[in-house]
């Protein structure tokens, strides 16, 4: 069976944000942020039309600065939130006066600055209906995102990222700021954003949380987080720490998720080019351990349905597709049910025959030319992801169909 | 000239009377053939066929006068001299004939004389045969008398005897002369059954009946009393037997003491050293045994078999008795023994344990001897071989113990020097002592096990010793076991320090790695062969071959090599994080040096560069002329850097960027950051490179520069072209990296005005 050629879409600027729309469930959608310190940046709306493998892209502004993280609201369409990075000068300090007030800036040098900054935005209504009237049009004077609000406080420092509660309505975020995690409940259609608890990091030298995830198990009350080494469960109903993984990889961590079907169970990857399963019951040691890539790994994802499938993205410019049965929710495959049972032992035999599938690297993809930073299942199509590299190249790849039908059958 | 005629026939009779007598002499003319073929030349004088009418016509044909009268002459004197010799002969022979004729005579006289002595002799003769017969009939009366006195003599004589037999009988038994009195009424018995019914005799038989049952008593006494040697008891065994004792009840009384004299012996103390006990073992117990089983099998099985108790299955009986007595002995000997060789745990000295098994085993084929068909020798051999493995897996857990401690010994002798400047140069000679100490332990402990398999040695000769010992048990249970243990340690070495951040010091992973592939190369076969000699190794089950090993090592030297590039990357890459992380890169001053993180960079790099350079051999590169710095950064800078800068802030073209920079990859390879390195020190340093300058590029574009930090970052790159270039095999690569750097903080750049090239080079330069 001949899979499908991967559909490849370049961005004129480098990025580096990718998210799957979270609350769009028909179509495939993805959403991406550009880098770009002296062109205003965009968001790209990528629609992926699986039938004709097509791809139609929408362009928004987001005139605030570059973006270096994105995430979608799981409850509205039209509701994300973005981390950038916001560069003054004197040259620009006028045109920026408005934000500098709520930014969180920690520098106050003579001549110029660089802040991080969180802000809530909702995309134009009719940002769909423009762009198929004229394609040409909104590529030339593309509709800009409508500002929400800001997930800024002085008091704390440079967002890393922002997480939305996962299956949530939308009203609650978690913001990470320097050694502060945020959890922000949002009023008034988002347009309001009140801080209802903090954690802050404490311990030697300057803490910094890289990255984290919010898990979609105990009734979205845990939290995982990553610094440097180390990676650590909050429970946000005390804001305290539950667990801790020291030295979870030798180098900086990058990137965490939970599988959406075993409770426990959590992967991280990070510098020291591996991925790694834990139990977050048992943190001593390690419940798998991937030693594919050849540099840094920045982005590890669960499918969403089929656990068993996990993709890691990592700056030897490679994606990697692994099928962990071992330690999936369904480690003996596709369960077979009684009535099948009874139709016919052989069948059953012949089942068992094959059954025993192995953890394995399903596939390595090398479309892309320089690091990947970022890589999404689809929340519409569990066979579909995407990846992006910093040179600005986003590639559409679907699970190998042999994979697929061996997992649904 | 008719009297010439009788002349010339005359030789010829001569010649034929001379040969018939030389016929009867049976003698041979010396020097002649007797067959001289005969000339028919009827001229020949000599010859048979002579013709004298012919001889005469023909001289008187052919000679003159003179001749014919010289002839003549001469004929008259050889008739002449023929006619003496004749008569001399004739005189001769008459002369024999006269003195036969008086011998013939005289014989004649001599066997009258000699007839009439012989007639005398013949009548003398019969007078004496006339004489004997007479006198023999006088004396035959008296002769029969005699022999029928000498009859009634012994008759009493045996008489007397059966009389005398109880006195005789109790005063043995006073004395204690079992023997003698046992033989004795053996000798009476059957008399004394035979005449029962006459009462004196039947008395008689009573008498003896008594005494020779208290003397059984006696005897029984004696056997149960048990406080004799072995050889009164089996003296005393002998006796009860001859006394038609029951032999079965009699087999076990006599195990029971023998068991409870073997039974007190005293079990040496454990202090004493293994020979010793062994010896004590030896010399006491299975000497004892040995003699027990001699007088057993001597009085109920060799004894029995001759008399009339072979017919009640005796043998048979007293050999199944002995057997289960001898079993179960040994096997608690056995288990003491046991005991003790497990206590022998040093593995110093192995001799003393070789030479008390082969006591130990060497007197056990006594009892096989003594006793064919018995478990005992089996089951001592088995102990034999139980020992031989324990042994060996005492060696190699002693061979893994010293090789975890040299590694320790090398650790700190790498980690102590550190500090003085030839702190890298002692990593050769480490290796070297290292790889040799190890060697020498291999070999001595090879030398220690050999001894199971020396000739003197008793049981060396056994199948196992001969073949599975040494294929299964030395082969591979030691040699191969611990080589693999070697490259498995080695590995651990990789995957316990990856999480812990670095336990292990690079430079012993260096020299691991090195030593593994020592191993790959030589010593793993120098190793095996050098076993597969001293023990002979016939391979009847399959064993390990070299190439498997070799590949084993092969890969622990490789995973150990590509785990110091990383470790040793890691280290160079945090140092350069660190300075790209902690700078504020946005207000920095305009660059007036080299940052001193990338000085040290360069010089850590150099370090290892020795440390590597020390193990490892140079490896290729591709080839770069001599300038090579200067050259290839004038390209550097001038064509493709600049391109870049320019598109980058040309604002109407925001695609350019982009488009050249996919261009310039389309056309370079992809580079594998912790790929695999081969074993040559460029390839290590390309990898160490390699792991830096990539870390290097993440981290500048995660950051944001002013002006003057992109002038430093451009500063920096161009110092670390112009030292790292040398280190790598394909200069072209640290270019690309350095170039990505470079491109990325420029693309990361709020207002990117790039340094002069010339500024840069000088304040490089400067240092």
């Amino acid at each position: 069976m001949e899979d499908d050629a991967p559909v490849i879409y370049g961005l004129e600027f480098q990025a580096r944000a990718l998210t799957a729309q979270t609350a769009e469930t028909d179509a495939v959608r993805f959403l991406v942020g550009t880098q770009s310190l002296k062109f205003d940046n965009q968001i790209h709306i990528i629609d992926f039309d699986d039938e004709n493998n097509i791809i139609n892209k929408n362009v928004l502004l987001h005139q605030a600065g570059e973006i270096w993280h994105i995430g979608a609201s799981p409850a509205d369409k039209a509701v994300l939130t973005t981390c950038y990075n916001k560069s003054e000068s004197h040259c620009f300090l006028l045109s920026v006066a408005p934000f500098a007030a709520s930014l969180c800036s920690s520098f106050f040098s003579s001549d110029s600055r660089v802040v991080s900054c969180a802000a809530v935005w909702r995309m134009p209504s009719d940002w769909e209906t423009g762009s198929h009237e004229s394609p040409d049009e909104s590529a030339h004077n593309p509709q800009t995102l409508e500002l929400l609000c800001h997930l800024d406080d002085s008091t704390h420092g440079n967002a890393a990222c922002v997480l939305w509660e996962p299956m949530g309505d939308g009203k609650r975020v978690i913001s990470l700021a320097d050694n502060h995690a945020l959890l922000w409940d949002l009023q008034e259609s988002s347009t309001q954003a009140t801080v209802s608890s903090t954690a802050t990091l404490e311990g030697k030298g300057q803490l910094k949380f890289t990255s984290g995830k919010w898990s979609p198990h105990h009734n979205c009350s845990q939290l995982a987080t990553a610094n440097d080494t180390a990676i650590r469960g909050w429970d946000l109903r005390t804001m305290s720490q539950i667990y801790c993984i020291e030295n979870a990889h030798g180098q900086l961590v990058r990137d965490l998720d939970f599988n959406p079907n075993r409770q426990y169970y959590l992967a991280s990857c990070g510098d020291d080019c591996k991925v790694k399963f834990w139990d977050v019951r048992s943190v001593q040691e390690p419940v798998k351990t991937l030693e594919e890539h050849s540099h840094w790994v920045w982005s590890v994802r669960y499918n969403h349905s089929h656990d068993q499938l996990v993709l890691t993205a990592s700056s030897d410019s490679r994606l990697i597709l692994s099928n962990m049965v071992s330690i999936s929710s369904e480690p003996f495959g596709h369960l077979v049910d009684d009535e099948e049972l009874s139709e016919g032992e052989e069948l059953h035999q012949e089942d068992k025959g094959k059954e025993p599938l192995k953890d394995s690297v399903v596939s390595t993809y090398e479309e892309h030319e320089d690091s990947v930073y970022a890589a999404e299942w689809s929340s519409a199509d569990p066979w579909l992801f995407a990846s992006l590299s910093y040179d600005g190249r986003l590639v559409i790849n679907r699970v190998p169909r042999a994979l697929k039908y061996r997992i649904l059958l | 000239l008719a009297g010439s005629v009788p002349v010339a026939e005359d030789p010829g009779r001569r010649r034929r009377v001379h040969g018939m007598l030389k016929l009867y002499y049976g003698l041979n003319e010396e020097g002649k053939a007797p067959e001289q073929p005969e000339s028919l030349d009827p001229c020949d004088i000599n010859g048979p066929h002579f013709d004298p009418e012919l001889y005469l016509n023909k001289l008187r044909r052919e000679c003159s006068l003179t001749e014919l009268m010289d002839q003549e002459t001469c004929m008259v004197r050889q008739i002449r001299s023929l006619d003496s010799d004749m008569q001399t002969l004739v005189y001769e022979n008459y002369n024999k004939f006269i003195s036969a004729t008086d011998t013939i005579r005289k014989m004649k006289n001599d066997f009258k004389k000699m007839e009439d002595e012989m007639d005398c002799l013949s009548a003398n003769m019969a007078a004496i045969t006339e004489f004997s017969a007479r006198i023999s009939g006088t004396l035959q009366d008296q002769h029969a008398q005699i022999t029928k006195l000498s009859g009634v003599h012994t008759l009493l004589r045996k008489l007397q005897f059966l009389f005398e037999l109880p006195a005789r009988l109790n005063k043995c038994l006073e004395l204690q002369a079992y023997a003698q009195a046992v033989n004795t009424h053996r000798r009476a018995r059957c008399v004394l059954q035979q005449y029962s019914h006459l009462p004196s005799f039947k008395g008689i038989q009573d008498d003896c009946h008594a005494i020779m049952d208290k003397l059984a008593q006696e005897l029984r006494q004696k056997f149960r009393d048990g406080g004799s040697s072995a050889k009164d008891l089996s003296e005393c065994v002998e006796l009860l037997l001859q006394l038609d004792e029951p032999a079965e009840e009699l087999c076990d009384k006599f195990l029971s003491h023998a068991r409870s004299r073997l039974d007190s012996l005293p079990s040496p103390a454990s202090n004493t050293d293994i020979l010793e006990f062994i010896d004590r073992g030896c010399n006491e117990f299975v000497s004892s045994l040995c003699l027990v089983i001699t007088s057993y099998q001597e009085l109920f099985i060799n004894h029995a078999q001759k008399g009339e108790l072979a017919s009640k299955n005796i043998p048979q009986m007293a050999n199944g008795k002995l057997h289960v007595f001898v079993d179960d002995l040994a096997a608690r000997y056995f288990m003491l023994v046991e005991r003790r060789i497990q206590e022998e745990k040093g593995v110093g000295d192995n001799s003393l344990l070789v030479r008390a098994l082969d006591r130990f085993h060497r007197r056990l084929q006594a009892v096989a001897k003594l006793l064919p068909g018995s478990a005992v020798p089996n089951k001592g051999t088995e102990i034999v071989i139980r020992a031989a493995t324990e042994r060996v897996k005492q060696y190699l857990s002693a061979l893994q113990s010293f090789y975890m401690d040299s590694l320790t010994d090398v650790r700190q002798a790498l980690a102590t020097p550190r500090l003085s400047v030839a702190g890298t140069s002692v990593a050769g000679p480490l290796l070297s002592s290292l790889s040799a100490s190890i060697l020498n332990q291999i070999k001595s402990v090879l030398a220690s096990v050999h001894l199971f398999t020396a000739k003197d040695i008793t049981f060396s000769n056994k199948p196992y010793f001969k073949g599975e010992f040494c294929s299964q048990g030395v082969r591979e249970s030691l040699v191969v076991s611990f080589i693999k243990f070697v490259c498995q340690s080695s590995r651990q070495f990789c995957e316990t320090a990856g999480d812990k951040g670095g336990s292990t010091p690079p430079a012993l992973l260096l020299l691991l790695s090195r030593l593994c592939l020592d191993y790959e190369t030589s010593t793993i076969s120098y190793i095996l062969t050098l076993t597969d000699e001293q023990f002979l190794v016939q391979h009847h089950s399959p064993v390990t071959p070299v190439t498997t090993l070799c590949a084993e090592a092969r890969e622990a030297a490789q995973k150990l090599l590509n785990h110091y590039v990383k470790v040793q990357g890691l280290i160079i890459s945090q140092m350069l994080r660190k300075s790209v992380e902690t700078r504020d890169w946005v207000n920095t001053i305009e660059p007036r040096n080299v940052r001193a993180v990338m000085k040290r960079v360069v010089e850590d790099t150099t370090s290892i560069d020795v440390q590597v350079g020390l193990l490892y051999e140079e490896g290729v590169r591709k080839a770069h002329s001599s300038d090579s710095s200067k050259r290839t950064f004038s390209v550097y800078s001038s064509s493709r850097q600049q391109a870049r800068y320019a598109a980058s802030y040309t604002p109407s073209a925001p695609m350019d960027t982009n488009l050249l920079s996919n261009i310039h990859k389309l056309f370079s390879e992809r580079i594998d950051i912790f790929s695999s390195v081969e074993f040559n020190k460029v390839s290590v340093m390309t990898g160490i490179i390699k792991i830096s300058l990539k870390t290097f590029l993440e981290c500048v574009r995660l950051r944001t520069f002013g002006r003057y930090g992109l002038q430093q970052i451009q500063v920096d790159c161009h110092y670390l072209q112009m030292y790292l270039w040398r280190f790598v095999s394909d200069e072209n690569l640290v270019h690309f990296l350095l170039d990505e750097i470079v491109g990325s903080a420029a693309h990361r750049c709020l207002d990117p005005a790039p340094m002069e090239q010339s500024v840069i080079e000088v304040i490089c330069e400067r240092g």
